[in-house]
């Protein structure tokens, strides 16, 4: 087994704008998907707006420049995470086809393993 | 070396490489070590058997010589990190135990791992040729006109993919296989048109790929003998390439299809392609490479140009595109409705595609407005359009007819 994080991209102002029932779908779809996949989840959050993040990044001399903001600006942005255990691509591509999104998808990336 | 033998290894390198691989990947789990094996055991069939004669199965000769030596290299690398091989060992094998349907899968595996939706589109043509097909990175660069560094760095970063994020080498579950093979077959169908028509280069035809592309095709026709798209894929790529023999003149030059000489074309391969054509046709709707092979098939079967069943054409590119919207098969209909109504008919349908932003770029567009303008003697307009093909196309042998036209109708 391997261990994949799926990473979930969505637009913020889509969620701002959407309907409460449409929060609570989502949501219900978040509770479906570990009931369904409790024994493979290992991990998962959500994350706060974009609105509320930091970026620190090292200023090149011996200190850092800390900003408002998250570290790239997209559209769609990291709302949150699984990580997930699966025997290889297909079965955690198939897992992330079961995680629900607004507008936005999700990306899959195995977790390095050093030897 | 006799050379009897060194056909017997080369005929054994085209036609078992898939097969070899595939079945040491399986021992393996690691490419590029079943890489490194398949090859010693080439190397090793080219000594052994002009000692000993061509074994009466050289396939599973190689296989074995191949598992062989993976397991040798597999028990070292145990060895060295002090794991006790015990599974290793009790699978060396002498004659490889494989029945019939383990080698389908093993193939059909490798096949789809090659060509795997999360690799990137150029990645599954240049894996599928190098590990199915057994090209060499070197052949496969040169078919598709990059250097060689740029295809071995493509060909590492997609084993690399493969290997890192755990592509699987499995046949897909029941449920995802039909848009897998669609993936698969998008593969073989490029490497088919790639070869048929070469894009840009001093040669019409890459014979190499078509017949690559055909191996290919008559491979997943054996595995998956039920699928219609299959077929239909096989169909499609005999009965356009029963006219290679016809397509240029001693000389080199382009031979339109109008031009050809009909009792040249190979009638095996066509009636292998309508028998197929006719099974792919028996599902309901028709899928796109049906249609495509059923196009193709109403090529084949006109006894003359003359004799060409415009309309029918017609009517299936109306059906193909619904099938599939696409501007391209728009440019094909036009075509046939300039033969089926004559030019000015063709023109207006041509005409309707206008500013289609996906044909931007595409010289068949303006190669085909050129004809129909220069059948209706509007010289004047043809001429722009031929040149306007001209700077649009790399192919040689194309280029060097649309120069001929040109200069047709160019005012003395």
């Amino acid at each position: 087994m391997s261990q994949y994080l799926i990473l979930i991209y969505d637009d913020e102002a889509a969620w701002e704008s959407a309907p409460p029932d449409t929060g609570e779908r989502i949501m219900r779809g978040h509770q479906a998907f570990a009931e369904k996949n409790g024994a493979a989840v290992a991990g998962g959050n959500a994350l706060q707006p974009t609105g509320t993040a930091t970026t620190v990044r090292p200023d090149g001399a011996d200190g850092f420049t800390v900003t408002d903001g998250p570290f790239v600006e997209t559209k769609e942005a990291l709302g949150g995470y699984y990580l997930v255990e699966a025997a290889d691509l297909d079965e955690a591509i198939s897992l992330a086809k079961q995680v629900p999104v607004l507008s936005g998808g999700l990306e899959v990336r195995p977790i390095m393993v050093f030897d | 070396m006799n050379p009897a033998v060194a056909a017997a290894v080369a005929e054994a390198h085209r036609r078992e490489w898939g097969f070899v691989l595939a079945a040491t990947v399986r021992v393996t789990r690691d490419i590029d070590l079943a890489e490194e094996c398949v090859q010693d055991a080439y190397a090793t069939a080219l000594r052994v058997w002009d000692e000993r004669g061509v074994p009466a199965k050289p396939a599973a000769w190689l296989t074995t010589t191949a598992r062989n030596r993976a397991l040798d290299a597999l028990r070292r690398e145990s060895t060295l990190r002090r794991l006790m091989p015990m599974v290793v060992e009790n699978e060396l094998v002498d004659e490889p135990a494989l029945d019939g349907d383990e080698i389908a899968d093993d193939r059909l595996r490798l096949i789809c791992t090659c060509c795997h939706p999360a690799l990137a589109p150029e990645a599954r043509v240049a894996l599928t040729l190098r590990l199915v097909c057994g090209l060499t990175t070197a052949e496969v660069a040169r078919a598709f006109l990059v250097t060689e560094p740029t295809m071995a760095a493509r060909i590492t970063r997609a084993k690399k993919k493969i290997a890192g994020a755990g592509i699987p080498f499995a046949v897909p579950a029941a449920a995802e296989l039909p848009g897998r093979i669609d993936a698969v077959l998008a593969v073989v169908h490029l490497v088919f048109s790639t070869g048929h028509t070469a894009p840009i280069g001093d040669r019409l035809r890459r014979g190499e790929l078509v017949e690559r592309a055909l191996d290919l095709a008559r491979i997943l026709r054996a595995l998956l003998p039920d699928d219609p798209d299959v077929a239909a894929l096989l169909a499609l790529i005999l009965l356009t390439d029963a006219r290679r023999a016809t397509r240029v003149d001693a000389g080199g030059q382009l031979i339109l299809l109008a031009d050809q000489d009909r009792s040249r074309w190979d009638r095996a391969e066509i009636a292998e392609g309508i028998a197929l054509v006719h099974e792919a046709l028996r599902r309901r709707p028709p899928g796109r490479l049906a249609l495509q092979a059923a196009i193709a098939a109403v090529h084949a079967e006109a006894p003359s140009w003359e004799a060409t069943d415009w309309d029918e054409l017609v009517a299936l590119y109306d059906v193909l595109g619904h099938v599939w919207p696409s501007p391209v098969v728009t440019l094909n209909r036009a075509v046939a409705v300039g033969f089926a109504r004559g030019p000015a008919a063709g023109l207006a349908e041509l005409d309707a595609l206008g500013a289609e932003p996906q044909l931007a770029g595409y010289g068949y567009l303006a190669a085909s407005r050129a004809d129909l303008l220069r059948r209706l003697g509007r010289l004047a307009e043809a001429q722009v359009a031929y040149q306007e093909a001209l700077a649009l196309m790399d192919n040689d042998v194309e280029r060097a007819f649309l120069e001929r036209r040109l200069a047709e109708v160019q005012p003395g």
